[in-house]
């Protein structure tokens, strides 16, 4: 039987097919997933800050973008997943509430963005799918059987990335 | 030692308890003159809750939510978030614009309009009894509104406390109308440092 593995915010969890992950109303935190086409192994984490350097409370890593992927990727290697063959997908970052003088937390989203895509890119893993920016709220799941990343929003319709 | 809420003491949490009981009761007067009905308030929730647990509190975070958010500036910065379950904001905005219950399916300008004045109105309430109580000014920003999941809308506030540990201290009271039609959720959520300053305030830190 095919599970739905929940992961909540600031966590991440790994999987293989035909299991799906799936992360429910994320705003301005990103859902980013890394798949292997291969093994059918991946894994969904839910980040909600782009820098653990710039946080006073950074035990749990998974809070994220620097230190969440890292640990993600290393779990999934030592499932059997190779690094060479992993793909990225992401989904997130939105701004909710739109202020005239939106400080920088409220711009968080973007940040969130842009953190993850520049550690993808060290890591040299590809982004074969991106749905960040916006005011809405996304659910997001991956499908391990096929690497499918589905985003579900309330009224700017459901789209596979 | 305010970095994690996770240890307050139980006098420090019944103060804070007690902030939202006069704030929300200031609230609730407020709701009940605008909209002519007797509103019903529970005894506020004073409770230290895991981040990715707060959207529990309103039904889950893929729950559909209105959700109306100030900012508070002065001595102890804060944010507010008015959450409301999509029908009770229809059915507020019913009763707002003088329409009949069932009326309203979706929220055009003048509804949220109208929506984003309530959430003013009742943080500007729930302010005031906190200066009474504790003689800290604080001002609202304007308020700005979203209807979305409910782990969407509170990402706002959890990320900036997830900047500072693991944990929200949340004080939040629901109101309820007389006929159950209306139901919601006031939190005041105080950015990290500003607990101690509150605490201190009413003589527990």
């Amino acid at each position: 039987m095919p599970e739905l593995i929940k992961v909540g915010m600031a966590d991440y969890k790994v999987g293989r097919a035909p299991d799906t992950l799936i992360s429910y109303g994320l705003g301005s935190c990103i859902g980013i997933s890394l798949y292997d086409p291969q093994t059918k192994i991946g894994g969904l984490l839910h980040i909600m800050l782009p820098d653990s350097n710039q946080s006073r409370a950074n035990e749990n890593r998974a809070k994220f973008a620097d230190t969440g992927i890292p640990d993600m990727l290393e779990e999934l290697i030592r499932m059997g997943a190779a690094k060479s063959r992993l793909v990225a997908k992401l989904a997130g970052g939105s701004q909710m509430f739109a202020f005239a003088n939106a400080s920088d937390i409220m711009r968080v989203g973007l940040r969130n963005a842009s953190a993850s895509k520049e550690i993808l890119k060290k890591l040299s893993i590809p982004i074969v799918g991106e749905d960040t920016g916006g005011n809405y709220g996304r659910t997001v799941q991956i499908d391990l059987s096929t690497g499918v990343y589905k985003v579900k929003t309330i009224d700017k319709g459901d789209k596979e990335i | 030692m305010s970095d994690d809420v996770a240890n307050l003491s139980p006098v420090q949490m019944d103060a804070l308890r007690e902030i939202g009981n006069v704030g929300a009761g200031n609230s609730a007067t407020a709701l009940s003159q605008i909209i002519s009905r007797r509103i019903d308030m529970d005894v506020p929730r004073v409770s230290i809750v895991p981040l990715d647990e707060v959207p529990d509190l309103v039904g889950g975070p893929d729950t559909m939510v209105v959700g109306v958010f100030l900012r508070v500036y002065g001595k102890a910065p804060s944010n507010i978030l008015f959450l409301l379950p999509k029908e009770s904001a229809f059915y507020l905005v019913d009763m707002l614009m003088g329409k009949t219950h069932g009326d309203t399916q979706k929220l055009d300008f003048m509804d949220e309009s109208a929506l984003m004045e309530i959430g003013n109105i009742l943080s500007g309430a729930y302010l005031n009894a906190l200066f009474n109580f504790t003689n800290i000014s604080l001002l609202p920003s304007i308020p700005a509104l979203a209807m979305d999941m409910a782990g969407a809308i509170l990402s706002v506030v959890l990320v900036q406390l997830g900047q500072m540990g693991d944990h929200a201290l949340v004080i939040e009271t629901e109101f309820k109308t007389d006929d159950d039609g209306i139901k919601g959720h006031f939190f005041l959520v105080p950015d990290p440092g500003s607990l101690d300053i509150i605490l201190q305030a009413v003589g527990v830190s």
